[in-house]
């Protein structure tokens, strides 16, 4: 398809309408934490750090990201163990039912996050004893569990099985292969797995609002809260303009890890 | 054998797994199929169980006998229904959104823009997605607030325009990047085979390049439409007094389960029966 010079220029065009559309929301999210109006006004009235201060000794904002971080640090590690070990399964055998697994793994994305949280819900509430720190990391690692699978998978489908093969036939172990051969090779896939991993994690409301216990308050949680409460919006808006700003992280990294962004796609 | 007898147990356990591959195939998978089983296919079937329960109306507490009344109520009551359509008619608008939107940006990323700037554009589209979703829920609460936004009196308010826009601004990057990877895979010979033999662009379009992206149309828009599908937040935030079956499940799960899960049913068996229809195109490989 040879495209002629106008289509070029129009296709430009909406390629810059539709980045805007996305960056726009963005910045105006950076501007606004520099207000001075603690309400929304456009133009802000002047720009300040007050509030960046303000929100840099907010206790429950503190704790919220103490939290948060717990969290997706104790779901990453849980996904990257269960994950590593199924994508070598996924890969590099055949076996019977192998895509009903693949389906498996994939669902907890597939479907709703509403329906994945009430089910989770159901069975913490109704037949395990109540929700409770443990009940939240559990709900964060089973939908955390196939970004790993996605990210080694594909490293290891590119990855031939040869080389492994050559080490168990020159008499290596199970796991001085995988040590010395398979673990090298699949590092990289495996840290950028486990950053989306984590930064789906710390950004997860839905899940969280029907697995968290009593009291847990995650950062997502408590921006949601303090959405509505006119004496908090300065803070919050830092909050947001923080999370903006670190956006660029798991993209970046993953990106220098993996060499590819593949895994990326899909969160 | 009397070789093993002088070998740690770690060793042994490692002869054993590497003579026997059946072995160490249900090692890796173990794991998973535990935790998955446990954490997710436990929990569905309990949701499904949960939905046929009743709550009592006097104590709250839950009765565990089969009951289809919730079932019934959720399929039969006029108003559930129309949520139930509302909610899969914005989730379809959104997914048409984003392909509408995607298209020509990934055309634009992967035929038109320099090799040199095709990275960065990636990062420009797949940063977006990992910025806080709740803050960019907010930032269109800004945007479209009725008094005082940015937007001022061109504002459309909050309601339903508000939440699909919004939700296609949040789930745009899952349609782009399948839609970019599909048009980068046939750069080259299918478009210029289609030149050669006279196809104008629109015609090479429509019958080379649609027919091939449509498993990554498909790809993308589980995604677009299963996010869609259950968001609650969105409405709460941008949708003004309109609810959708997400609000409906969250709005009840505390007080009556069973009712929450009877609703849950819905979202979860459009979603089931739009996954069936679009595994054909091998979509579900691409995700």
């Amino acid at each position: 398809m040879i495209l002629s010079t106008p289509a070029r220029w129009l296709l430009r065009a909406a390629a810059i309408g539709v980045l805007t559309f996305v960056y726009v929301p963005l910045l105006l999210v950076l501007v606004n934490s520099f207000s001075s109006s603690a309400t929304f006004t456009w133009p802000p009235p002047s720009l300040t750090l007050q509030w960046w201060q303000v929100a840099a000794t907010n206790e429950g904002l503190r704790a919220a990201v103490v939290t948060s971080v717990e969290v997706a640090l104790l779901a990453t590690l849980i996904a990257v163990v269960i994950g590593t070990l199924a994508s070598m399964a996924l890969t590099r055998y055949t076996f019977f039912g192998q895509e009903a697994v693949s389906l498996l793994v994939l669902l907890p994305i597939a479907l709703p996050g509403i329906v994945t949280g009430i089910a989770l819900n159901t069975l913490f509430t109704q037949a395990l004893g109540g929700l409770t720190f443990f009940t939240l990391v559990a709900g964060h690692a089973t939908f955390c569990i196939v970004i790993v699978v996605n990210n080694a998978s594909a490293r290891l489908r590119r990855m031939s099985g040869t080389v492994e093969e050559a080490s168990t036939d020159l008499g290596a172990t199970p796991w001085t292969t995988w040590w010395l051969v398979t673990f090298p090779a699949l590092r990289g896939a495996l840290v950028a797995g486990a950053l989306l991993a984590f930064a789906l994690s710390f950004d997860e409301i839905i899940v969280t609002t029907f697995t968290a216990g009593p009291g847990l308050q995650t950062l997502p949680l408590w921006i949601f809260q303090n959405l509505f409460r006119p004496n908090q919006s300065p803070v919050v808006n830092v909050a947001a303009a923080v999370l903006v700003v670190i956006s660029v992280l798991p993209v970046y990294l993953a990106n220098r890890l993996s060499g590819d962004s593949a895994g990326a796609a899909t969160k | 054998m009397s070789v093993d007898t002088t070998l740690t147990p770690g060793r042994r356990v490692q002869a054993l797994l590497h003579r026997r591959p059946a072995l160490r195939l249900t090692g890796l998978l173990t794991p998973a199929l535990v935790w998955l089983g446990l954490f997710y296919l436990v929990p569905l079937a309990l949701l499904l169980a949960t939905a046929f329960f009743d709550t009592n109306s006097f104590t709250g507490r839950i009765t565990y006998g089969f009951s289809a009344k919730n079932v019934v109520d959720v399929l039969t009551t006029p108003a559930y229904l129309l949520t139930a359509a509302r909610t899969v008619g914005a989730a379809a608008g959104v997914t048409a959104l984003c392909v509408l939107l995607a298209l020509p940006l990934a055309t634009y990323m992967a035929l038109v823009a320099r090799e040199r700037s095709r990275p960065i554009l990636l990062a420009l589209v797949l940063t977006p997605l990992w910025a806080s979703y709740l803050v960019k829920v907010y930032a269109w609460r800004i945007l479209l607030a009725p008094e005082g936004g940015l937007l001022g009196g061109a504002s459309p308010g909050y309601g339903w325009f508000a939440v699909v826009l919004t939700l296609t601004y949040l789930w745009l990057p899952y349609m782009v990047l399948p839609v970019y990877a599909g048009i980068s895979s046939m750069r080259g010979s299918y478009l210029e085979a289609a030149a050669d033999l006279g196809a104008r662009p629109w015609q090479a379009f429509r019958s080379v390049v649609m027919p091939m992206l449509a498993p990554a149309i498909a790809a993308g828009s589980v995604f677009t439409f299963s996010l869609s599908i259950g968001d609650y937040i969105t409405v709460q935030l941008v949708g003004g007094t309109k609810q959708m079956l997400g609000n409906l499940v969250y709005a009840n799960f505390s007080t009556d389960l069973p009712f929450a899960a009877a609703v849950a049913l819905l979202p979860l068996l459009v979603m089931a029966a739009y996954l069936i229809t679009i595994r054909r195109t091998g979509a579900l490989s691409r995700l």
